[in-house]
């Protein structure tokens, strides 16, 4: 083939069509003028008018130094989050305590009620928001990518409502009594796989598992499920016992134990991994099924892993911590406004963003209104929503353009 | 490298949306695909990008069958820009035009130099370079199509497939996007990249393509030189419409005037 002029457009606009710069063409080559490089200048000197109207670069946060940041913070504030509590304990005193806990040393016998506390209370407690805290923000982002809505959040497919029912039944009716201590972290974890089967079989369909039959059955199934808890929290005839379904349904830390951080720890090192090993296919993903297909990447197949993994996940932190709201739906866009959409930069700092802001919210459940524990669900939003608008205005975010 | 589709065809519920269909593009030729809305261009091009799985038939390059390939494989040969990119996600462009080098890195592997340099060409070649920090979604739809074929450019395909590339564009973001996708089906790799593209304007058909196939009802019912293709006759009885040919004043190529229906 004869070669042919290059073609460089005039910025912002197309190429300008002049009749004089048309370059001599061979026999059958296209019947066009060829666009003839602008005069205005290089592309680094682009003309103002161009551009003007349109909005600047969005700037972004260094990734390594934000996750180192976020990383220190979270160490620094484990600690502090077990300092800080309503048993009369003091600050110093507490971390006396955790010192010598970890380091081996020797409690006084007048002080082992006061090491209980921190020790089998409060460190656990602690550990675990942490723990929740990254799971829910990592879950989010992926999830947002799965059905590319800005909506969603790690409750989307009803895996929490599906959870709450098996939940409810353990602490309105005493279901699953053999179950002993696991009664009710089992119960809520069958119960999420239970749901997630149920959406998963009702979101399929010849054309596969599209994003918008999965909102939509997630949703449905929701409202399903929500309607069978509020009915058993109205039959409850224990008082005390729809209070406690009630604060499951807001989400508490309360219940963490050294067997439930490992379990939820677990679950979330293994999301993380496998999240940290799909950014790329995640960024794919959120161009669309056709672009990921174009990219070699099997929407389809990658949907259903993600699927799989997201209620994997999400099940074992409904079980051990209930249904905490917020973290999982604006974690991931305040990070996005603060890195873009990068899911390799995102999943860097979500987690840790997430763990920090729950542990900080941990503190401020128990100690607000002490020694009455406030639910964590209700914080997140208290704390969450003003910064989350504030953030959302000041740096002008629309889920279009971060 | 050679693209052949043999046999292809694609049945959803019952409905015959492509059948039997054979077509062949040689190694650096541009072959277009015509023909009205609903006939299957679409449909097609998604068993030949790996969106869809044919019902029948096959789609080989170079001789190897490309749905028995891994899919990342099949990715480093042949690239495509789908007809919606459905986003709402703030991706930068350079961003965007990175994920062109996803079927040539392994997942735990960082971005290596040899990436960067492979995408910052691309948004070169386009003459995109100066949008790289920009956001994708502001740009306009000239300029988003420039970045997807980076995109693509990016991926280092020997075979490019384009869904109707020049939808929502201005003539000259039309004329400046087919002749960008020409000039790389006559360059870049030896024997040149091959090019197989959906359009719905006949007249740039006719201009930019060597060949072109004509496909109706979900089957092709006309190929070869778009002089020989787009005859009156084909066009009253596929797109329903009165054509006059003309000869371009200048290229000589065959140019199209259409009449009021009927």
């Amino acid at each position: 083939m004869t070669p042919r002029a290059v073609l460089v457009a005039a910025h912002g606009t197309a190429g300008q069509l002049l009749p004089d710069t048309r370059t001599a063409r061979g026999e059958g080559d296209p019947p066009v003028a060829t666009p003839v490089r602008s005069e205005v200048g290089t592309p680094s000197a682009a003309p103002p008018g161009g551009d003007a109207d349109r909005p600047p670069a969005p700037r972004r946060l260094p990734v390594p130094a934000l996750v180192c940041g976020l990383l220190l913070a979270l160490l620094c504030s484990v600690p502090a989050a077990v300092g800080l509590g309503a048993a009369g304990l003091s600050f110093g005193e507490a971390l006396g305590l955790l010192r010598a806990g970890l380091t081996g040393g020797v409690v006084a016998a007048e002080d082992v009620s006061a090491y209980t506390i921190v020790w089998e209370l409060r460190l656990p407690r602690a550990l675990l928001a942490a723990v929740v805290g990254a799971g829910l923000a990592a879950v989010g982002v992926a999830l947002q990518a799965m059905v590319r809505n800005a909506l969603a959040d790690p409750f989307v497919l009803g895996i929490s409502s599906g959870a709450a029912v098996g939940a409810n039944a353990v602490l309105i009716f005493g279901a699953f009594g053999m179950l002993g201590v696991w009664a009710l972290s089992g119960a809520a974890f069958v119960s999420a796989l239970g749901a997630m089967a149920l959406v998963y079989v009702v979101a399929r369909s010849a054309q596969g598992m599209t994003p918008l039959r999965l909102v939509l059955t997630g949703t449905a199934m929701y409202y399903g499920f929500s309607s069978i808890t509020t009915l058993m929290v109205f039959a409850a005839e224990r008082g005390e016992a729809a209070r406690s379904a009630m604060m499951w349904l807001m989400g508490s830390l309360g219940g963490a134990t050294w067997q439930s951080v490992p379990i939820a720890a677990g679950a979330v090192c293994a999301g993380l991994a496998y999240l940290a090993l799909s950014a790329r296919r995640l960024n794919a993903l959120a161009m669309g099924d056709e672009t990921a297909a174009a990219l070699g990447v099997g929407a389809e197949r990658f949907r259903r892993e993600l699927f799989l993994m997201t209620a994997l996940v999400t099940g074992a932190l409904v079980a051990v911590s209930g249904t905490i709201g917020f973290v999982g739906l604006m974690v991931p866009h305040a990070t996005r406004m603060l890195v873009g959409a990068d899911h390799r930069r995102l999943l860097a700092v979500a987690p840790p963003a997430g763990a920090l802001l729950l542990v900080w919210v941990d503190v401020a459940s128990r100690t607000v209104l002490a020694p009455v524990e406030l639910p964590v669900g209700v914080l997140t939003a208290v704390i969450g929503v003003p910064s989350f608008l504030l953030l959302m205005r000041r740096r002008g975010y629309t889920f279009g353009a971060a | 490298m050679k693209v052949d589709v043999d046999g292809l065809s694609v049945r959803i519920a019952g409905a015959h949306l492509v059948r039997d269909v054979t077509l062949r593009a040689g190694s650096g030729r541009l072959v277009g695909l015509v023909g009205p809305n609903g006939s299957g261009k679409s449909t097609l091009l998604r068993c030949v990008y790996r969106a869809l799985r044919p019902t029948a038939g096959t789609v080989r390059l170079d001789g190897e069958d490309l749905h028995a390939m891994a899919p990342r494989e099949g990715a480093r040969r042949l690239a495509a820009l789908p007809q919606e990119v459905v986003t709402e996600f703030g991706f930068t462009v350079a961003e965007v035009v990175a994920m062109g080098r996803l079927p040539h890195q392994r997942a735990s592997a960082r971005t290596s130099a040899a990436d960067r340099d492979h995408c910052a060409r691309a948004l070169d070649r386009v003459g995109a370079a100066h949008l790289a920090e920009r956001a994708f979604l502001s740009l306009s739809g000239g300029e988003k199509q420039r970045v997807l074929i980076a995109r693509a450019l990016a991926q280092e395909p020997k075979v490019l497939v384009l869904d109707e590339p020049t939808n929502h564009l201005d003539i000259a973001q039309q004329l400046e996007v087919l002749t960008l996708v020409r000039d790389r089906a006559a360059g870049d790799v030896p024997g040149g990249m091959t090019v197989l593209t959906a359009l719905h304007d006949l007249n740039l058909a006719a201009g930019y393509c060597d060949e072109l196939y004509v496909i109706a009802r979900g089957a092709i019912v006309a190929s070869g030189a778009p002089a020989d293709v787009l005859t009156p006759q084909l066009l009253a009885d596929v797109f329903g419409v009165r054509a006059h040919r003309v000869r371009h004043p200048e290229s000589g190529s065959v140019q199209l005037l259409f009449d009021r229906l009927g």
